[in-house]
């Protein structure tokens, strides 16, 4: 906000006193555009610090801001309406952004086409698997991380913590990507512990902390002694968790410095190797792959280092399934049934990043929720 | 009763007592402001702002006390400067309101900014619940102070309304402008005072917010508490008693959605955490009555005349 408008500010000064100074000494305007070959806009939709979502990104923002020859500018709680296309404008317009990196879903259509469109020039990645190549600008694309891996980890160590057999999972809103985190959670935890089940409650939006921590607070008094989420910022759900004396999985970020006693460990996305990859690729004069999806095969996703909460069990459970993620050994191990027909709704095995696990919209048996 | 039962009604009243406090002091300190005839809306900006200064000065001093008194000294600064903006000649209360709900967020979120990520000293609840063994329990009767000291402030204030002279001059003041001039009382001073210490009331709601339950600083903190308080008062009729019941039941259906779910009952999730909403439409149909509530509303509200 404020500090945006004064970098902003400070940039077109420096601009006009650059010009002044450019009769006098062309030497160090040369030094000053070799300086940043390349600048990032990123928008983010929250706030940089959320311990969720946006700051999951900034972490990747800090280590793109070391890579030599690129300049990174950002731009904080920007709405998904009109403001993020003049953000993004202004970012390509008054910082000379040659790459826009939008990082929240509503921001794609109509905003990211459309300035894309606009500006034939410039490159936008957008982090959303939205990129259609019929229909969309060939300067725009999508980038996403299959988070759903990470948890998949979480589960197996989850297994191995619980003595109540009974894992709690706090989600916002049964869409695809977080049905898909649940069942991975699931299915992690029933590998190295068939007797465990996962109680799944909604609270039917991405921030709603006074009705996130009554949903730890409910599944605590459920019986459930581990917790994890998917909700656009964890720290409410890590924190009530903590106070309540149960252990607690994290998600899109490092959440465990809030849980100093019952943390095991967390999902989170490492958007600073498509970050550094984009980088690199725009420096070697490469064109961007418009469309890039991955998981711990590609180093897209990572799991929180430990926390006090992991046994050595669960530490050794959990490293085998990073190792088991990395070389592609599937989640999904059909025939599956979803948990309220008993009806086969995985038919058989598919890869991790299968485009048939996208359209997902059931929860499977050994998760206790309805996504109605 | 089975287990399920068990689990949801302690968790309803966990909910009662845990979410109730900020829509308590949000709600009995704009029934203060009503009854003198006016409407602060801005009372979901001042609640963000208490919260964030609350968690802010707790962090910096050490005292989470001391944060909850600051707070209320930000709500009062925001609740004086609608009382005077709106002591000025044909200002609308209710648009000063909306400007004031916009001010005092983005004035909680431009100071609240380096606050999100530190953690700072939290209030302390005192555990009620040590006769039982049930853990659920106990935790559910884990209660805030704030939470009485809310009771206390509107016990008071509805005895202050019917037995003090300050009472009358409120109450005076909100039925008729002119009745209250023709006494010799300043209706500007009156609305001015009323309006700054529903406002205090409103930034210790907000401590409760940060520093006890969900006890952390976020931008999205509130999520629209303030302006449902504001609207609590209408359907507890300008009685600060009723105002605590209503906050009570607010909050206990407010629980109601997680906790089914919790014990396995997940279908109509969206309809059960609607359940305040619903209960409070159901219970304003099944109470209303033309007459009582003409009574009842102060008669200068822009909305009764």
């Amino acid at each position: 906000m404020s500090a945006t408008g004064f970098s902003r500010r400070t940039l077109l000064k420096s601009a006009a006193l650059g010009a002044a100074g450019a009769a006098l000494d062309l030497g160090a305007m040369g030094r000053a555009f070799a300086a940043a070959d390349l600048t990032v806009g990123i928008v983010y939709v929250g706030a940089r610090d959320d311990f969720g979502w946006n700051q999951a990104h900034a972490v990747a923002a800090e280590a793109l801001k070391l890579v030599p020859g690129v300049k990174v500018v950002e731009e904080e709680n920007v709405p998904e309406t009109d403001a993020c296309a003049k953000t993004m404008e202004s970012m390509i317009n008054l910082d000379g952004a040659g790459l826009i990196l939008a990082t929240s879903f509503g921001y794609y259509t109509p905003f990211v086409v459309d300035m894309a469109k606009k500006y034939p020039d410039v490159q936008f990645r957008h982090a959303a698997p939205l990129w259609n190549k019929d229909k969309d600008p060939k300067n725009a694309g999508s980038y996403f991380g299959y988070l759903n891996q990470a948890h998949y980890v979480d589960g197996v160590a989850a297994g191995l913590s619980t003595t109540s057999n009974k894992l709690g999972f706090v989600a916002a809103k049964p869409i695809s990507s977080v049905l898909s985190n649940i069942n991975s959670f699931m299915l992690g935890a029933r590998k190295t512990n068939p007797k465990a089940i996962v109680q799944v409650i909604f609270t039917g939006d991405w921030s709603l902390p006074v009705r996130e921590a009554e949903s730890a607070n409910a599944l605590v008094d459920a019986g459930c002694d581990v917790i994890t989420c998917h909700v656009d910022s964890p720290k409410v759900v890590i924190e009530t968790a903590e106070k309540r004396g149960v252990k607690s999985c994290g998600h899109n970020a490092s959440q465990a410095p809030l849980a100093p006693k019952g943390f095991i460990t967390g999902a989170e996305y490492k958007w600073a190797t498509i970050y550094k990859g984009y980088a690199a690729d725009i420096a070697a004069g490469n064109p961007l792959p418009n469309f890039l999806i991955g998981g711990y095969e590609s180093d897209f996703v990572q799991n929180t280092p430990f926390g006090a909460g992991a046994t050595e069990a669960a530490k050794a459970a959990a490293n085998g399934a990073i190792a088991d993620m990395k070389n592609k050994v599937p989640i999904y191990v059909g025939p599956l049934k979803d948990n309220k027909t008993g009806k086969v709704v995985i038919d058989k095995t598919y890869g991790n990043l299968d485009p048939y696990l996208d359209n997902m919209n059931y929860l499977l048996e050994g998760v206790v929720g309805s996504i109605t | 009763m089975n287990a399920g039962v068990v689990t949801v009604l302690i968790a309803m009243l966990g909910g009662a007592i845990r979410v109730s406090t900020p829509f308590m002091f949000v709600a009995v300190g704009e029934c203060l402001t009503e009854k003198s005839g006016r409407v602060n809306l801005g009372l979901e900006g001042t609640l963000v702002l208490g919260a964030m200064v609350a968690y802010a000065i707790s962090y910096h001093t050490g005292s989470p006390w001391a944060g909850v008194l600051a707070a209320g000294i930000a709500g009062s600064a925001l609740g004086a400067m609608h009382g005077s903006i709106c002591s000025l000649p044909r200002v609308n209360d209710v648009a000063v309101g909306i400007a004031m709900m916009l001010f005092g967020t983005g004035v909680a979120f431009f100071f609240g900014k380096p606050y999100i990520q530190p953690t700072a000293p939290r209030l302390t609840s005192i555990p009620f619940g040590g006769f039982s063994d049930d853990l659920n329990l106990r935790s559910a009767l884990d209660i805030n102070p704030l939470f009485f000291v809310g009771i206390a402030v509107a016990v008071i204030m509805a005895w202050a309304f019917a037995n003090t002279r300050w009472g009358l001059i409120v109450r005076t003041v909100g039925d008729s402008a002119p009745a209250a001039r023709a006494m010799g009382i300043s209706v500007d001073l009156v609305r001015f005072l009323s309006t700054t210490v529903g406002g205090f009331l409103a930034g210790v709601g907000g401590a409760f917010l940060s520093l006890s339950y969900p006890g952390s600083w976020n931008q999205g903190l509130s999520s629209g508490q303030g302006l449902m308080a504001v609207a609590l008062v209408i359907f507890a009729r300008w009685s600060p008693l009723r105002c605590v019941l209503a906050a009570l039941l607010f909050g206990a259906a407010g629980a109601l959605g997680p906790a089914l779910q919790s014990v396995g009952v997940t279908q109509g999730y969206y309809f059960f955490n609607a359940a305040p909403y619903i209960l409070t439409l159901a219970l304003m149909i099944a109470s209303s009555s033309a007459t009582r509530s003409a009574r009842d509303m102060p008669g200068e509200l822009s909305m009764a005349k």
